[in-house]
């Protein structure tokens, strides 16, 4: 087991698919000589070449689209938006072209097209530069929605996610890049579509993807000094969504907080929500509690950032509310 | 021009334009009937750059297009009676009924889709010269767009991108002077030479008379081999008028009578029966033929697609993700 950081796995995937497949190659604005805007690609250049590690305009739409057309084409490509952000700006080429044809064409063709893009906020980076996109593509059939929170997640899911026949969006928390983590020195992958219990508890389930994960467990580490055990669910990805293990331990606990960085109105938790109280209602002590970002933009100024997002203290004091009803 | 190619082909040519015209109104009928839904947009008057184009093309080329895509699918060969059948939303249409009128494909003709957001299928098209060109394969892209996709982003982005990438694509903007309802002179672009504004991306452009099959063919000819042999992309715009509304549920009363008359006067396929007859390259007897054939070809693909099961309930989660064992 080697201690890497979650920027390093990430990087660690992406050039085995290169060194493994030739139809791989990566599209991204500034992966090139500049080694991407998160110093993910640092180097790929001089070792790929720029055949293989394709530096774009800034044509966030062109180059999802261009991707589209090389999947259906038969290669792997990988295309990297800088942040979720902008991958609005590619939405139709994802929501309506890349995640739609298979279905329209009868299964005749086939996009196994990688996404790769940058959600969160708290980089003080102001409101155009730190929402949580990745719940509203996790509503699009034909998509995956990849959310690692661990660099032995992000590792294992990226290898998973060249095995699919179909697009997926592998999204990278913007403050994890340089959380470090074990690794196995071993091939593994990691199943899309399954989520883990990160850390087991009794007395309340968290569930979270991406960084609110690390936010739930340092909320665990709070809550466990104070003799309540909470037991932390990874969802890894959002679609498919692997609600039995998320059923299974609420079951056990008898309560659920959900946590998500996103705004709470239309935010993914609620999907999680509706889904547990269908599935295990008489097993609930409580209401489903949830914690999300607030009702605003995400401002620039960092103590009033810090309020906008979900922090430890905030899942703590959301299950403490809820065990002493 | 018409010279030089053999009569087979002329009459060829001549058949596929009024196999297209003919489907489209076996079309028109069959919405009215209700066995065609949603939004039907026929191309009727612009058969002349689907045929004249897409004669120039390698059975490995691809062909990418719009939601106005039926004539663009006929003349590369997808079956006409799979078209209907689609059209019909049946499971033996071309896209097994999950795409309809504005979504057609057929992977054995790399017949790659039509495309209805507008402009969307310029980066897939992008994406598929890219491809060719990452492989070293001889294998160029046709992408068909209307006048409406040049306003849109994609258009920009995609024209760039072929450019600074130097792949092998043609843009071909069939230019029916309409977006919609709106005429394309009067309300939605200032500058009206379209096949100029490809210069700003350092790609030639060039403008052909698209009710003319021969000028079409002709000009691409030397079109797809200059892209072909590693010329980059090339921009082409042809002008046409389509003698429908935009779809079946617009009278198009928006356009002026003599403007109408003008073009129909213009009609690509009266207009290439007549030179082939007073060329001497058809006789009468032989256009009765091809006329006698597409009936029977237009029945038979309604015949077809009225007897076709709809596709079962079970059908309906099928190809939303890979499949097991494919």
């Amino acid at each position: 087991m080697a201690v890497i950081s979650y920027r390093e796995a990430v990087a660690r995937g992406l050039r085995e698919a290169l060194q493994e497949d030739p139809r791989v190659f990566l599209v991204g604005e500034d992966i090139g000589p500049y080694g991407g805007s998160f110093a993910v690609t640092k180097g790929f250049w001089e070792e790929f070449g720029e055949e293989r590690i394709k530096d774009s305009p800034l044509s966030e739409s062109a180059i999802v689209g261009a991707g589209v057309g090389a999947a259906m084409a038969g290669l792997r490509p990988m295309v990297e938006l800088m942040t979720i952000n902008f991958s609005l700006l590619a939405m139709d080429q994802i929501v309506n072209h890349a995640a739609k044809i298979r279905y329209m064409s009868g299964g005749q063709f086939s996009v196994p097209l990688m996404v790769r893009t940058v959600t969160g906020g708290g980089a003080s980076v102001g409101a155009t530069h730190s929402q949580s996109f990745e719940g509203w593509y996790a509503a699009v059939p034909g998509l995956y929605v990849v959310v690692p929170s661990t660099p032995r997640d992000a590792l294992g899911l990226f290898r998973s996610c060249r095995d699919l026949g179909d697009p997926v969006l592998y999204v990278e928390h913007i403050l994890l890049y340089g959380s470090r983590g074990e690794v196995p020195d071993t091939p593994y992958k990691i199943p899309i579509g399954q989520a883990e219990v990160k850390r087991l508890g009794r007395d309340v389930t968290i569930i979270s993807y991406s960084r609110m994960v690390q936010v739930s467990l340092a909320a665990a580490e709070l809550l466990a000094s104070e003799g309540i055990q909470p037991e932390v669910v990874d969802l890894r990805t959002l679609r498919p969504l692997d609600m039995e293990t998320v059923v299974q331990s609420v079951k056990k606990t008898h309560h659920a907080v959900v946590v998500e960085e996103a705004p709470k109105q239309g935010g993914f938790g609620a999907e999680v929500a509706a889904q547990i109280q269908h599935q295990a209602f008489e097993y609930l002590n409580a209401p489903v509690e949830r914690v999300a970002g607030e009702e605003v933009p995400i401002p620039y100024s960092m103590p009033l950032e810090r309020l906008a997002i979900p922090d430890a203290d905030r899942v703590a004091r959301a299950v403490r509310k809820m065990l002493a009803q | 021009m018409g010279r030089r190619l053999a009569k087979s082909q002329l009459l060829e040519f001549y058949r596929q334009m009024h196999l297209i015209r003919e489907f489209e109104r076996e079309c028109e009928r069959q919405y009215t009937r209700g066995n065609i839904k949603g939004f039907l947009h026929v191309y009727s008057g612009e058969e002349a750059i689907a045929v004249g184009a897409i004669s120039t093309l390698q059975p490995q080329d691809y062909v990418v297009t719009h939601y106005r895509d039926h004539g663009h699918a006929l003349a590369r060969g997808v079956n006409s009676k799979a078209i209907m059948a689609e059209l019909f939303g049946k499971a033996t249409g071309c896209s097994k009924g999950k795409g309809g009128s504005m979504h057609l494909f057929d992977a054995e003709k790399n017949f790659m889709g039509g495309y209805a957001i507008v402009g969307g299928q310029l980066p897939v098209a992008a994406g598929l010269a890219l491809a060719s060109k990452y492989r070293g394969e001889d294998r160029i892209a046709l992408c068909f767009m209307g006048d409406g996709a040049l306003n849109e982003g994609e258009f920009h982005e995609a024209m760039n991108l072929a450019a600074i990438w130097k792949l092998p694509v043609i843009y071909f903007c069939e230019n029916n002077l309409y977006g919609m309802g709106a005429s394309a002179a009067n309300n939605l672009v200032m500058y009206q030479e379209i096949y100029k504004m490809a210069a700003a991306y350092g790609i030639e452009g060039i403008q052909v008379d698209g009710n003319d099959v021969l000028a079409v063919r002709e000009l691409m000819e030397q079109v797809t081999h200059r892209v072909r042999h590693g010329q980059g992309p090339l921009f082409v715009e042809a002008r046409t008028y389509r003698l429908r509304g935009h779809s079946i549920a617009d009278p198009a009363n928006y356009r002026p009578t003599e403007e109408v008359a003008y073009w129909q006067a213009r009609d690509p396929i009266p207009r290439f029966r007549e030179w082939l007859l007073a060329e001497g390259l058809a006789s009468q007897e032989e256009v009765d033929e091809i006329h006698a054939a597409v009936e029977r070809e237009v029945v038979a693909a309604a015949e077809f697609a009225e007897k076709s099961p709809f596709p079962e309930p079970g059908d309906l989660y099928r190809w939303v993700y890979q499949e097991d064992g494919k």
